[in-house]
């Protein structure tokens, strides 16, 4: 459990990692096209626009150096998983992405964090595929990460595990259609899932607000939660009005540029004291 | 060499085990593991299952997958790999050279009857010539295992040791089907012979139907008590093999064949004939003075009863001798290693067996058995089918009853369309 709720609305922290080397360089989900490339100047715009509409609400957000020959660094999301002051390390199935590593964990290493490894044999993409909700960790497996890198995640943890089966290669990580919103509160796409994972999905998160079709393609669901502010892409309307009567405030920031690459908000963002729907012992 | 996965039909013949770890039950990984398996037409066995106490804790399960093809179990290995069920870590069988002739090395693995694989080059294959109480003897060149006695082992075989890479498959997950699954504790006086009879009779036809061997087991009182001339008629009608016996049951087949008497009583009318008690002694050495039971008959000597029945129509016979037998008749095995080597060697093919009226030999037999070989045991008295039952058969059906109703009764039953 959080000990100071107040004392972490005055202070969420976030790693980001500005986009100066991110494009189109490679094709490992269905997004990215490289005959369909990025326009540098509207990337950096967008970016500059999160971080500044992050930095606006009170958060802390920590810059990476960004790193030539590595597009993706950008999706600080995916370096690992934070839990206190544990770094999770990814084993990200892509060669590509894999060289992203040294990096993240050189910076977790250098800011107080414990690294820790998970075993050599398994996929785990990070906080892409690993949310908590509550005290309960649900993980998205299949495309990108093994279920097996999730239960032994449960296991050193001792936390409950919630395995989902992404079933559409549009929506890779889970972060792409599950938004934990507050204990008990997530944002969900559930044609992103079977009928197993909805069925575990309804049955551990009382609230769930399901994403429409339109905008789950928008990626609304690749959403960053700060305190009762979601901030989500924009062409997103129908989510943001239920996020409204929810009680949430919503900010739109237009983040084409990223969608390209398969990733939106969150996927530019690593919470690292923890996201709002986090509950941990 | 004989392939006693062919002989089990155990249905699914290839398995794999897998486990699947963490919080199973709440994320529904083991039902939808359970449900792939199904659904890619595979069945399964839950072998053990630990659930979690508390929400954290994870819990485990231990699942055995069948599939009817090895293609088939393939398929749905990869399959239900990606929701983290994974084959239980295993590694190939360990072995020893025998550092001696006719001793097993220390650590050796004991067999028992029930289908059994090892591990060899990461692949499962079915050890050969099933047999309770041996050694498992690995192929120089790899590739093929078989139970072996330890009599039979020479310096520098390849000996399993331990209990790495080795799998049993107990005969309570065969598929139950008849008789032989759901009476394998009849082993009482009071039960309705009728049916039971029946149901032997319906087995044996299958078993001939299928190609497979009728092995009978019988001891003296089958002559004793007039049966003789029933185990002539299931040789002539086709239902019998292979025939195990002891030095008596030929030599009061043949008392009976040259004299009309078993032990010197008249099966014709019941009473001691005068010098009865001599003639079993003087049918010995009348085959005896011929060389052999083949002889008597090849000179017409001897003309009727089940040894006859026996040359006539090709059946092999094995008999095994005793400390106590008279003469013995010149085909009796007296060198036991050699009598049990002969049995192994028949052994190979039966799918059933029928044993009336002895204790040694149908215990014998017993040890040599597959346990997936149906076993029917005939005895007045309780103790010997009881005996028998108690070998870990779960296919024995023991009667308890005399050998003359209970053959008769099978005799007409198996002429009965």
């Amino acid at each position: 459990m959080h000990t100071d709720d107040a004392e972490k609305m005055r202070n969420p922290r976030i790693l980001m990692c500005p986009p100066d080397y991110y494009g189109i360089e490679y094709e490992i989900n269905p997004w990215m096209s490289r005959s369909r490339g990025s326009i540098p100047d509207r990337a950096q715009q967008q970016w500059k626009n999160l971080y500044e509409t992050l930095v606006g609400l009170g958060v802390q957000v920590e810059l990476m150096t960004p790193q030539p020959g590595l597009p993706d660094l950008v999706f600080t999301a995916n370096a690992g998983v934070v839990v206190h002051q544990r770094f999770f390390s990814s084993r990200f199935r892509h060669g590509v992405r894999a060289r992203e590593t040294p990096y993240f964990d050189a910076w977790f290493a250098g800011h107080g964090f414990t690294v820790e490894q998970l075993p050599a044999d398994v996929f785990f993409e990070g906080a892409g595929d690993a949310l908590f909700c509550g005290p309960i960790l649900f993980a998205g497996y299949r495309i990108r990460s093994d279920v097996g890198g999730h239960q032994y995640l449960g296991k050193i943890l001792r936390k409950l595990v919630l395995p989902l089966e992404l079933v559409d290669p549009r929506f890779y990580h889970l972060d792409t259609c599950f938004c934990p919103l507050a204990p008990g509160e997530a944002i969900y796409y559930p044609a992103a899932f079977d009928a197993y994972g909805c069925k575990v999905l309804q049955s551990h998160i009382p609230r769930l607000l399901a994403v429409n079709k339109d905008e789950a393609i928008r990626f609304g669901s690749n959403a960053v939660v700060v305190d009762k502010t979601v901030i989500l892409n924009t062409g997103c309307e129908k989510l943001a009005e239920d996020l409204r009567s929810w009680g949430y405030q919503t900010i739109a920031v237009e983040l084409d540029e990223f969608l390209k690459a398969g990733g939106s908000a969150k996927c530019l963002t690593l919470r690292l004291d923890g996201e709002e729907a986090a509950v941990w012992d | 060499m004989s392939k006693p996965i062919q002989i089990a039909s155990t249905g699914s013949g290839f398995v794999e085990e897998v486990e699947l770890e963490g919080h199973i039950v709440d994320s529904l990984l083991l039902p939808k593991v359970l449900d792939e398996i199904l659904t890619h037409g595979g069945s399964y066995l839950l072998k053990e299952i630990r659930i979690g106490l508390k929400q954290a804790d994870p819990s485990y399960a231990r699942i055995e997958v069948r599939a009817d093809n090895a293609d088939r179990l393939q398929e749905i290995l990869d399959a239900i790999h990606d929701h983290g069920a994974v084959p239980v870590a295993t590694a190939d069988c360990a072995y020893q050279e025998a550092d001696m002739d006719g001793a097993f090395p220390e650590g050796f693995y004991s067999s028992t009857n029930y289908r059994t694989q090892v591990r060899l080059g990461g692949e499962w294959i079915d050890v050969e010539d099933q047999e309770m109480d041996c050694g498992i003897l690995l192929d120089p060149e790899g590739g093929a295992a078989r139970c072996h006695p330890m009599a039979s082992v020479k310096k520098g075989d390849r000996i399993v040791v331990g209990r790495q890479g080795l799998r049993v498959f107990p005969a309570e997950t065969l598929p139950r089907q008849s008789l032989f699954e759901f009476m394998n504790s009849s082993v009482s006086s009071e039960k309705p012979k009728g049916v039971t009879v029946r149901e032997i009779a319906a087995t044996m036809k299958r078993t001939r139907a299928a190609g497979e061997k009728m092995l009978a087991v019988l001891g003296p009182a089958v002559v004793h008590t007039g049966s003789g001339e029933h185990i002539s008629a299931l040789i002539r009608m086709g239902y019998l093999n292979v025939l195990f016996a002891g030095n008596a049951l030929a030599t009061h087949d043949i008392e009976q064949a040259l004299y009309g008497t078993s032990l010197g009583v008249s099966l014709e009318r019941g009473l001691p004939a005068e010098e009865g008690h001599e003639h079993h002694l003087r049918a010995i050495n009348t085959i005896r003075r011929q060389g052999s039971i083949k002889n008597a008959v090849a000179k017409g000597v001897l003309k009727s009863g089940i040894m006859y029945e026996c040359i006539s129509h090709g059946i092999p016979f094995v008999l095994a001798g005793s400390i106590r037998d008279d003469g013995p008749l010149p085909e009796v095995i007296t060198d036991m290693l050699e009598a049990q080597q002969q049995m192994r060697e028949h052994i190979r093919g039966v799918g059933f067996a029928l044993m009336i009226a002895t204790a040694l030999h149908a215990i014998a037999t017993g040890n040599l058995l597959p346990a997936w070989v149906k076993v029917t045991c005939v005895d007045i008295n309780p103790a010997t089918v009881t005996k028998l039952a108690d070998r870990g058969s779960h296919q024995t059906v023991g009667i308890v009853t005399d050998a003359e109703p209970f053959l008769r009764a099978l005799v007409t039953e198996l002429n009965s369309p």
